[in-house]
């Protein structure tokens, strides 16, 4: 689960990581109130999970109420990269230093902004932690040179020692070095005891007064661990009523499910069946509308659940069903479908096939129930074409 | 030959005496594995259809011999179970459990890594081994499979099955179908599957199956051009998968642009692998390897 900055800052606070006082607001009346709160001057920040909110309007300074209550009422409801702005984080500013000895590119003192992260290197299978003093813009555009590196091997942890020569290689301006170690140990707490997929700060800056703070944040959980985490329920009620409505039904119902834009609704089951089955759609000229993993078995119960979220999403136009009949045999497979035919009215035809055990024995059930709206194609390809044809109708 | 398991393994599964484990359990076991014994310390002295439940893994090797662990219990008691396997001596652990945190499998792996360098970890979140009419581990259906000379290795389930069935259709049987998993860290990689069959003098010919996410496939990729001489068959699921998004398995993301089907189609095609634009042509690109 990816986390607003406001939920990201919320959950940087509780392992000891300085972040802004601010306050959540969903109307302009509640951001001048968080704002009279803490005092000016503020920043108002739109919540949205994209990046590049600041250039598009989404973040502004303001000095006093009326300032508060012009950029909230521009912020709120403006659509950035798609993402429609409901709610607003206001935030105490900061004074970020200027670098006495380090210029920009236009010859003015840079501002001491850094970058710094955990996250896991699937590759090495140890953590990966990145610092560079290059913050502020994405890391991707920083060259590698300038990225100091270190991996924790997750049995041994990582040692202040470890941490301070980390911070020493990334050449962070002395002023900022043991704020820096005492951030980034703090960092690495909420990223493992926080069971976070992604604890990034950028930027994390050195203030005037000689603090080091996040100014944002960027956070990913471990939806695995989630019950071990009693706490995340908030953030996933907002994260729930933020996203897509087909996703927030699919979870509730256990479905493995990723909403796409096309036409073309897909079931199949286990992960890897249900990729390829987007891929074919895609391969043969369709377009998927939906990534949906009914898991190993395909009984009607789990095959109505997976109709009724495919059935919410109304771009929908054909549905291909793709099921491997391993252990649940592909007769019990058959029945299932046809039973749920049954239980349930769709507004789009269905392109079935299914292959594995007893393969022949499904499809002949299939076959006998064939209508305008269950179709049988015995093979993928063939089945792909038939529904992306019916799609295009 | 079968890689990692045999006719002579024999399993203890921790998990029998709940309702999925008893399910696979006794599946396997009616498959003709030598499922020896089940572990649950509240109910040890008792036996599943036969089969004796002792309290820890380690009483189980001690009374039976058992030299592999099948480990099918809660999430949350998934690592825990592992390190007791490891502990009691087990030098094959077979972990099919699902969403196990991301830390507790990167603190596991490491851990066995340092304290039990000989000891191997299948899995988490895999379907499991299966060597046709030797041993099978885990949710492999046996339907689709037969004995034969392709050695399969596979992230998805439901992929390698389709393989299987693929294959058998076409009168090919296979040495063993080995499940990784979809989670971002595996116990075992595809290169210790591909190591493993280059080594079988029973294996003709590799199928491999992979997905986005992480960059196994590409390291597979530089292992099959130095050290693999059989030929390779490949497949990558995910070429459609949109950035930043999870498709089903833990493992199966695209993060930061790194991670996509086109990379390690690319790759694999340039170590030599025959790629499968989708899952049914691996048969018939088996066959052409074959020479069939």
């Amino acid at each position: 689960m990816d986390l607003m900055e406001y939920q990201g800052k919320q959950y940087f606070a509780r392992f000891g990581i300085p972040v802004s006082a601010g306050g959540v607001a969903d109307t302009v009346d509640e951001a001048v109130a968080h704002a009279e709160r803490i005092g000016y001057p503020v920043v108002v920040k739109a919540q949205v999970m994209i990046g590049g909110r600041g250039k598009a309007g989404g973040i502004k300074l303001a000095n006093t109420a009326d300032e508060v209550r012009f950029h909230a009422g521009n912020i709120l409801g403006l659509d950035i990269r798609g993402h429609i702005v409901r709610r607003l984080w206001i935030e105490r500013a900061s004074e970020i230093a200027q670098s006495p000895d380090r210029l920009n590119e236009k010859g003015e003192p840079k501002a001491e902004e850094y970058y710094a992260s955990f996250a896991l290197d699937r590759s090495a299978k140890k953590y990966l932690g990145m610092l560079s003093a290059e913050g502020g813009v994405e890391i991707e555009s920083v060259a590698d040179e300038l990225i100091a590196k270190i991996h924790v091997d997750p049995m041994l942890g990582l040692s202040e020692e470890a941490c301070r020569a980390w911070v020493a290689a990334a050449n962070l301006p002395a002023p900022a070095r043991e704020g820096a170690v005492g951030v980034l140990m703090a960092l690495y707490r909420c990223y493992t005891e926080g069971d976070c997929e992604l604890a990034e700060i950028n930027p994390l800056i050195l203030t005037t007064d000689g603090r080091v703070h996040a100014l944002d944040a960027k956070v990913t959980l471990d939806d695995a661990a989630h019950d071990r985490h009693p706490e995340w329920a908030d953030f996933e009620a907002a994260t729930v009523a933020a996203g897509d409505s087909r996703e927030a039904l699919a979870k509730e119902k256990g479905l493995q499910y990723v909403g796409l834009e096309g036409s073309v609704g897909i079931i199949a089951n286990g992960a890897g069946l249900a990729m390829s089955t987007v891929d074919i759609v895609k391969q043969v000229g369709g377009a998927p509308a939906n990534f949906l993993d009914i898991g190993g078995g395909a009984n009607a119960e789990v095959m109505v659940n997976a109709l009724t979220v495919i059935s919410t999403d109304p771009n929908v136009r054909a549905i291909f069903i793709n099921i491997f009949g391993g252990i649940t045999r592909c007769d019990e497979v058959a029945r299932g479908i046809v039973e749920a035919l049954g239980r349930i009215t769709l507004s789009a035809p269905i392109v079935a096939r299914i292959d594995g055990t007893n393969a022949a024995e499904g499809r002949a059930i299939l076959k006998a129930n064939e209508s305008e709206k269950l179709i049988m194609l015995p093979d993928m390809l063939s089945a792909a074409q038939k529904a992306v044809e019916i799609a295009g109708k | 030959m079968a890689v990692f398991v045999n006719e002579h393994t024999k399993v203890v599964v921790q998990g029998l005496t709940g309702k999925q484990g008893q399910f696979y359990g006794l599946r396997n076991r009616a498959y003709g594995t030598q499922v020896v014994a089940g572990t649950n310390p509240k109910k040890a002295g008792t036996d599943v259809e036969g089969i004796p439940i002792f309290a820890t893994v380690a009483d189980a090797v001690r009374e039976t011999g058992a030299n592999a662990a099948f480990i099918i219990v809660p999430a949350m008691a998934a690592a825990a179970s592992i390190l007791e396997a490891a502990e009691g001596g087990i030098p094959f652990i077979v972990c099919v459990t699902e969403h196990i945190p991301t830390h507790d499998q990167a603190r596991i792996y490491n851990r066995l890594k340092h304290d039990f360098p000989h000891t191997r970890l299948l899995g988490p979140n895999c379907a499991g081994i299966l060597s046709p009419g030797k041993c099978n581990i885990g949710f492999t259906p046996t339907e689709v499979a037969m004995p034969g000379p392709v050695g399969i290795v596979s992230r998805s389930g439901t992929l390698a099955y389709q393989a299987l069935y693929e294959l058998t259709e076409s009168g090919i049987g296979q040495t063993t179908c080995v499940g990784i998993g979809g989670d971002p860290v595996p116990g075992t990689s595809f290169i210790d599957a591909l190591e493993a069959f280059q080594a079988d003098p029973e294996t003709e010919a590799i199928v491999m199956i992979g997905e986005i996410g992480g960059s196994a496939e590409e390291e597979a990729a530089e292992y099959i051009k130095a050290h693999i001489t059989k030929p390779v068959v490949a497949y990558i699921a995910g070429m459609e998968a949109p950035p930043g998004k999870r498709m089903g398995h833990a493992g199966a993301i695209i993060s930061r642009g790194k991670g996509t089907a086109k990379g390690k189609t690319e790759a694999l095609t340039a170590a030599g692998a025959r790629v499968a634009m989708n899952p049914t042509e691996i048969g018939g690109l088996v066959k052409q390897a074959l020479g069939r």
